[in-house]
């Protein structure tokens, strides 16, 4: 009798942790399955025209080149109005802020920025880069709507980066006189900079992704040119993707997967570089 | 925060006689650094704004009442109407049927990964459950568009497989990871003893990860919820690509349907400057952004109540 009680319950356990196993079998297939997929789908229409040539005949045959460049342009864009800003309100929240009402209200905008849908982020674009600041539908309204959007990341990975930085450090260098300032520039930042370097890269590898507010603030499909100026419409990768897959009819389904093949290949690359980083500084230190 | 003694340290130091050059420019770097600090308010208080300014006017013509549980969305008919309620329906029904399955996936994982898997299982399955969350959301569109819709087309003998159950279940992969994250962050906070009594008492494993450690982190556990609920109402491009974007209140999951988000997209593209249109899509992203407020507020609280709970 007590014998079969123990093996029954033996038996729910069993039963209960194969269950367990296999969601977390269901959670990690999707991913495998969409890398591996993709590739297989998209390998074929990669070839050196397909990176190198303007689309032709509605992005049916031809190249996505501008598409590429446009993403790498503003994968800049948002870096060089999120990273400096981001930095600095990380040394502000780690360095000077004391706990008080103020440094709570700022976190808490923090979280919830990062909790603001994506296409909210593109109406707010719109109404103050592109109308208020007359800067059109453009380059420059794009990435600085997506800085707005990867502020709240680049923030947060900053100051957990420089909170990691010793103690001891700072109080070294403030006891043989030198400045708050010049101790956060010359022992703080260098220590976090990996830190840092992570949130950038992982930030921008968002951007490259984003769609949903580039196609509120100046995403093209079709341009004759690449962008000359900030000031320039643009074409990207994710709305290239949206457009060919959703909009443009008897569209080729290799050129299709291609396209979705070089922004996965665009977009992950930058998230295994920022795992590599995160690894590689992990390693150093212990 | 932690430097309030070293402070003095410093400002005594400058007053000693650096150069005056020198104070004033790390006068003015401490300035940057206090904007910089206050910029993540800033952003959000002008989104506020803006969506306010912009959105609110439409309630001179269509009163809140009428804009939130109006049937019809025709912003370019006359008169035009301006109705939410089909959006709202549809990403309720969308973000509910997503949360249902993630659920309990994730929480399941979670306590897999955490509680019976080998370290080393473990630690290689995260990186690639992140990396699930890195995907962008036009890619998991477009895999809905080409391989899920197809599939759920034949499943349920449909007209056509852009609905919302075709959404929904592209946007439980995505809210996947993190609820996974925080669940499992949470049930890794569970102490050690908690386990270790319940095994004195003779649990079983699976007793103690059920009836001791989900119990305990139930809190991180609704949060890691809350969290998913956000990702899912807010997401825009797959839902736009794959729920089919009928303007009909969706009565069944099955039915093509729009979304709030989806609406903001497809309607902002074709809106004049200030004009009815115009307004109405700002006022749906004002009430998308409360929503979204109060989900990831309410998750906030309870990731705190959680953390305190076991803080020592």
């Amino acid at each position: 009798m007590k014998k079969s009680r123990f093996d029954s319950r033996r038996i729910s356990q069993r039963t209960a942790f194969t269950f367990l196993a296999l969601a977390a079998v269901i959670s990690i297939t999707p991913v495998i399955f969409i890398i591996i997929y993709t590739i297989t789908k998209g390998a074929g229409a990669i070839t050196w025209d397909f990176i190198t040539q303007f689309p032709s005949q509605a992005g049916k045959a031809g190249g996505i080149l501008p598409a590429i460049i446009g993403t790498f342009y503003l994968m800049f864009g948002t870096l060089l109005f999120s990273l400096p800003v981001g930095v600095l309100a990380g040394i502000y929240l780690t360095e000077y802020a004391r706990d008080n009402w103020l440094t709570r209200l700022i976190n808490l905008a923090i979280v919830n920025l990062a909790g603001v849908p994506s296409i909210v982020f593109g109406l707010f674009g719109l109404s103050v880069f592109v109308l208020a600041f007359h800067f059109g539908l453009s380059l420059l309204a794009a990435s600085l709507t997506l800085a707005a959007q990867a502020l709240a990341m680049v923030i947060t990975t900053s100051r957990e980066a420089i909170l990691a930085v010793p103690r001891e450090y700072r109080e070294g260098s403030l006891a043989i006189g030198v400045t708050r300032w010049q101790t956060v520039r010359n022992i703080v930042l260098p220590q976090a900079m990996p830190g840092i370097i992570t949130g950038a890269v992982l930030a921008i590898s968002r951007a490259a992704g984003e769609t949903a507010p580039i196609l509120v603030v100046g995403a093209a499909f079709l341009l004759p040119g690449l962008p000359h100026s900030p000031l320039d419409q643009f074409m990207a990768l994710p709305y290239h993707l949206y457009t060919v897959a959703a909009h443009v009819p008897n569209m080729p389904e290799t050129t299709m997967w291609g396209v979705a093949l070089v922004l996965l290949i665009v977009v992950l690359s930058f998230d295994v570089l920022a795992a590599a980083i995160r690894i590689k500084t992990r390693q150093r230190k212990t | 925060m932690r430097q309030e003694n070293t402070a003095p340290t410093a400002a005594g130091i400058s007053r000693l006689g650096l150069g005056r050059r020198l104070r004033l420019g790390e006068r003015v770097i401490e300035g940057w650094i206090l904007l910089a600090g206050l910029l993540a308010i800033i952003v959000l208080l002008g989104i506020v704004f803006i969506l306010v300014k912009e959105g609110l006017p439409i309630f001179a013509h269509t009163p809140p009442w009428e804009f939130l549980f109006g049937t019809s969305w025709y912003p370019v008919s006359d008169p035009p109407t301006f109705g939410i309620a089909p959006f709202f329906v549809a990403t309720l029904m969308i973000t509910l049927i997503a949360t249902a399955v993630a659920v309990p996936i994730g929480v399941a994982c979670a306590a897999y990964l955490s509680e019976v898997a080998p370290r080393r299982v473990s630690e290689a399955a995260k990186p690639v459950i992140e990396l699930l969350a890195g995907i962008p959301s036009v890619m998991m569109g477009f895999i809905g568009l080409a391989l899920l819709s197809p599939f759920v087309q034949s499943l349920f003998n449909l007209n056509t497989g852009l609905c919302g159950l075709t959404a929904a279940i592209m946007l439980s992969m995505m809210s996947l990871p993190i609820i996974v994250s925080v669940s499992e962050d949470a049930l890794r906070a569970v102490p050690q003893e908690f386990k270790e009594a319940s095994y004195a008492l003779g649990a079983t494993k699976w007793e103690t990860v059920w009836h001791v450690c989900i119990p305990s982190a139930l809190s991180g556990i609704a949060a890691a919820v809350m969290l998913g609920v956000g990702r899912a109402i807010g997401e825009t491009m797959t839902v736009l690509m794959v729920a089919g974007g009928a303007l009909a209140v969706p009565v069944s999951p099955t039915d093509p349907m729009t979304t709030m988000t989806a609406a903001i997209a497809s309607g902002i593209g074709n809106a004049v400057r200030g004009g009815l249109q115009y307004q109405a899509v700002f006022a749906v992203g004002l009430i998308l952004f409360i929503l979204t407020l109060a989900v990831n507020i309410i998750a906030e609280r309870v990731l705190e109540r959680q953390k305190r709970k076991f803080a020592r």
